[in-house]
């Protein structure tokens, strides 16, 4: 059977992880590619790169950078961060990155997600969806979350699947940050509403938050960063953790 | 040794042309039929939608040009798919070296589709798995996929059995991604270099 997936997420600024990493024997803890070469060691199923630079002269230092990290890593991997055009992608799918995250720009134009999948194959299609509890109901955010939408998020995790989407990156704003567990009801309505896999990201802190998401959320993945990064949990203890939870993981 | 890497526009190939460096490779991509004959080894990476896969074959001529080919062949992902006789996706006849039809998982509760993550491996046989055991894991992502039949040298579950990876003469296939699958990825395209 297909294994529940664990996706340690970089945020990269102008080529450097941006979160400190405290890895031993890492000389050089901001470089992204020593830090995917290391989760990937240590078991890593994906990791996910955000290029959160916040120029438009980003572009072309970011598919180096994507070429660097194809060069080394033999685990999948996703790139998201500002991708708006078939341009930006088709530039990243072509430097060896195997997926794009897309976000405000499908959430401007939700044609772009089928303009992908039609281009591409909706293997390489990741639609991130951030969503944060207003009022009990969970709204769509864009622009790094700091915009409403107006858009309802399982209705938009639906539509973005019906376009082409081969997966939903979906964080909960209101639990991003806490280490308070994932948002468990949210991954359940959106993995029961949609018939493709659902990464669940926002709110680990500790393990049995993943058995969580896992099982009461119904996620397909889980997401983290900080955990991973602080070594606060390690990738191996994690998933013998799971394993002896009775979660299908890759060991 | 000369490894070829067939350039048909189809995909992302980058990928595999790193895993084959990785291994000491110095792969060529290429369209060449020429090329394609001589090289010792061919590798048939494929991603995207069949029939205009089965187009960009087409065009090039390749379509004619793959299947006389006598070296060791891999075909991965959809690179396999395209080895059957036909694909559901998109009605497409495909290349017809292996007598298998391409068929779309059909999603319940409990099993997602695409097939995306780490799957073991099961009732593995012949060189190119040689030194993998039940316990291994590679990655698929795939919507689409081969019955278990004759040609089958590996199954994977989702949730019922279906080709992991197939064989007929020369021409090998596998559904995952050798070049994504970790160490067990990496020992599968040493295995394939060496036959």
């Amino acid at each position: 059977m297909v294994k529940k997936r664990l996706i340690p997420c970089l945020d990269v600024r102008d080529g450097r992880t941006v979160k400190g990493i405290q890895f031993e024997g890492l000389r050089d803890a901001g470089d992204p590619v020593a830090l995917a070469a290391r989760y990937a060691f240590e078991g890593a199923d994906e990791l996910v790169f955000l290029d959160i630079t916040a120029t438009n002269q980003r572009r072309q230092p970011l598919t180096e950078l994507v070429r660097d990290i194809a060069r080394v890593l033999d685990i999948p991997f996703t790139v998201g961060g500002g991708i708006s055009t078939v341009a930006d992608v088709e530039a990243l799918l072509l430097s060896g990155a195997d997926k794009v995250s897309i976000n405000s720009a499908a959430l401007a134009r939700p044609a772009f997600i089928s303009d992908l999948a039609r281009r591409f194959g909706s293997q390489c299609v990741v639609v991130a969806v951030d969503a944060r509890l207003v009022d009990e109901e969970w709204q769509v955010m864009t622009r790094a979350g700091t915009t409403p939408t107006g858009r309802q998020a399982v209705d938009w995790c639906r539509m973005a699947a019906d376009l082409g989407a081969g997966e939903l990156l979906l964080t909960s704003m209101s639990h991003d940050g806490t280490k308070a567990g994932f948002a468990l009801e949210l991954t359940r309505a959106v993995s029961d509403a949609v018939s493709v896999p659902v990464i669940a990201s926002g709110g680990a802190g500790q393990p049995s938050d993943f058995t969580a998401v896992f099982e009461a959320g119904g996620a397909d993945a889980a997401l983290a960063a900080s955990i991973f990064h602080f070594n606060e949990t390690a990738l191996p203890a994690l998933k013998q953790y799971l394993h002896t939870a009775g979660i299908a993981v890759r060991l | 040794m000369e490894i070829a890497v067939v350039d048909y526009k189809g995909g992302n190939v980058q990928s595999v042309l790193f895993a084959l460096e990785r291994l000491g490779a110095q792969p060529i991509l290429t369209a060449d039929p020429e090329v394609l004959r001589r090289a010792d080894k061919v590798l048939f990476p494929g991603e995207g939608e069949a029939s205009s896969a089965m187009q960009a074959l087409r065009e090039s001529g390749l379509d004619l040009v793959l299947p006389t080919l006598t070296q060791p062949f891999l075909g991965i992902c959809l690179g396999m798919q395209l080895l059957g006789t036909h694909s559901d996706e998109n009605d497409t006849p495909m290349l017809g070296l292996l007598p298998f039809q391409v068929q779309r998982f059909v999603p319940d509760a409990d099993h997602k589709v695409p097939h995306m993550g780490w799957n073991n491996l099961q009732a593995l046989r012949g060189p190119l798995l040689a030194g993998l055991t039940e316990a291994d894991h590679v990655y698929f992502v795939h919507s689409y996929y081969a019955p278990v039949g004759a040609y089958t040298i590996a199954q994977a579950e989702h949730p019922a059995p279906f080709s992991a990876a197939v064989q007929h003469r020369n021409f090998y296939g596998v559904q995952f991604h050798t070049e994504k699958s970790g160490g067990v990825g990496t020992r599968i395209l040493a295995n394939f270099l060496a036959l």
